[in-house]
């Protein structure tokens, strides 16, 4: 359902029917998440990250946030948080198809292409499906 | 390096004061620091000082004198106030000059601080989704510490109403009206668990203090107090920190932690020996959190602190004795000297009713900010 929308930026997550967000990998094994821009991205390996982690905290945007926040007019109230990849890094993301009274920290999660606004997708981590 | 003393401080009221810019409350600020100390600005042989949103802080010579004194501006996030005092301390413990100012004042627009991506390096996609905000950090940081350490949101409730209470007996505070802990905790939720009452707003305001050496204070018989140690300490690896679009698996430790350290180490005291302290009030889960990270109880202990009235005026460890940021607002530039100025007034036991009862000998203030980075100083007398 989110095929026909322009992802919010290029290169944030891969272009498989199963994608994943990508991270740069330093030879010495540290994670980035985003990539770095400029020099300090040009040594890492792009890797694939986990599309299964664990809730490490949330909450919910309760009020429309001022500009840069480029969503769209009507606002509604929408969940973050950070979900830890195991073994790899603990990335910042959009919370979907779920509710605050539903989340606890720890719980499995998942990635998903979500849409941002008519035209764009991002991207977010909702339940594990079971 | 020898010791630097605080022989004046000057305020301008925070809050709102349209008529007035931000270096306007700076100037005003300036010229009652002067006073307190009983000295003129042509006395002043070295000034550093700050705004983020109000300007440049040295064009302030032209209200207070053209005397040719060198003046250092500093941009430097929330620690722009801690970072003008420990340039100014360090003028006068070099032995380059006995007199000096430092001064900070700020004056943002209403609402939540909306920063751009690019000036912290960051991708304009994590702006453009609205992941970018302050509120949040707090509210996500706070999620888990209650979690996992058993703070209720009724302790959150309870750091408000603290904040307002003192804010009441403060002539330097925005708002000053006492409010109920149940308005705190119903009030619309911004970032849950986080209501509007538990956080402080953008405001405005300034301060400046003014510092003497040793030599100088026997010189003129100042009412001083003493600065034992500034630390500002940028954020270490693994830390997780405001503005993050991803952290470490493993936690490296916190840059509150380190500048804490370091201000005792160099104070040559600890957290026992405190007796009041001002601590970054972001949110009141901030002031929480913050009374661990600096070392004055262990993680979790704060609700039993709370439900016992430990960190009210009359407690054993008086915390934000002027309603800090929640009471105060926050002018990012000015927040740092406003906790040194509530230290330099409680100790000099000029705080009218919200005076800390006892022989004072020790204070402690904190800021912390954007993009991780803490300020400590300690005062003593």
């Amino acid at each position: 359902m989110t095929k026909h929308l322009q992802p919010i930026a290029e290169g944030l997550w891969s272009d498989d029917e199963q994608p994943h967000l990508l991270g740069g990998q330093a030879p010495d094994g540290k994670i980035y998440f985003p990539i770095p821009e400029g020099d300090s991205g040009k040594n890492l390996d792009i890797i694939k990250l986990s599309r299964q982690g664990t809730l490490w905290s949330f909450t919910r945007q309760d009020f429309r946030p001022k500009s840069p926040y480029d969503g769209p007019e009507e606002f509604t109230p929408f969940l973050l948080g950070y979900v830890e990849l195991p073994g790899q890094i603990i990335v910042e993301s959009h919370i979907v198809e779920t509710t605050l009274e539903e989340l606890k920290i720890g719980m499995a999660m998942e990635f998903v292409i979500t849409p941002f606004d008519d035209t764009r997708s991002t991207y977010a981590f909702r339940p594990e499906q079971q | 390096m020898s010791k630097v003393y605080i022989i004046g401080a000057g305020i301008h009221p925070f809050g709102r004061t349209d008529e007035r810019s931000g270096r306007d409350q700076g100037v005003f600020a300036a010229r009652q620091a002067l006073e307190d100390a009983n000295l003129e600005w042509q006395d002043i042989q070295f000034a550093s000082g700050g705004s983020i949103a109000a300007g440049n802080a040295d064009v302030m010579i032209n209200d207070l004198g053209l005397t040719s004194v060198p003046f250092i501006n500093v941009f430097n996030g929330c620690a722009t106030g801690g970072s003008a005092l420990s340039t100014a301390q360090n003028a006068i413990a070099s032995g380059h000059c006995d007199l000096a100012m430092a001064v900070g004042f700020d004056k943002h627009p209403r609402g939540a601080f909306n920063a751009n991506p690019s000036s912290f390096g960051l991708p304009d996609w994590y702006g453009q989704t609205g992941m970018m905000l302050t509120t949040q950090f707090f509210a996500l940081k706070l999620q888990r510490y209650m979690q996992l350490h058993g703070i209720s949101r009724e302790a959150l409730g309870r750091v408000a109403e603290k904040a307002f209470r003192n804010g009441e007996r403060a002539d330097h505070a925005w708002r000053r009206t006492p409010m109920d802990i149940d308005t705190i905790l119903d009030s619309p939720m911004i970032n849950h668990p986080l209501s509007k009452f538990m956080f402080c707003a953008p405001a405005e305001g300034g301060v400046a203090l003014i510092l003497a050496s040793e030599k100088k204070v026997r010189e003129l018989g100042s009412n001083a107090v003493g600065i034992a140690s500034v630390a500002i300490r940028s954020r270490p690896p693994g830390s997780f920190e405001v503005y993050a679009p991803s952290t470490d698996i493993v936690d490296g430790g916190k840059p509150t932690t380190l500048a804490s350290k370091a201000a005792f180490e160099m104070a040559g005291i600890g957290p026992e020996d405190i007796d009041i302290a001002q601590l970054q009030d972001t949110e009141s889960g901030a002031e929480i959190m913050h009374m661990a990270e600096n070392g004055f109880c262990k993680d979790g202990e704060q609700e039993q602190w709370l439900a016992e009235g430990r960190t009210e005026i009359d407690g054993a460890l008086p915390i934000n004795t002027d309603g800090g940021c929640i009471a105060c607002g926050e002018p990012i530039g000015a927040t740092g000297l406003r906790q040194v100025y509530e230290n330099v007034t409680q100790l000099r036991g000029r705080a009218g009713s919200r005076q800390v009862n006892g022989n004072l000998k020790t204070a402690y203030s904190h800021v912390y900010g954007a993009p991780g980075l803490s300020g400590v100083a300690i005062l003593e007398v």
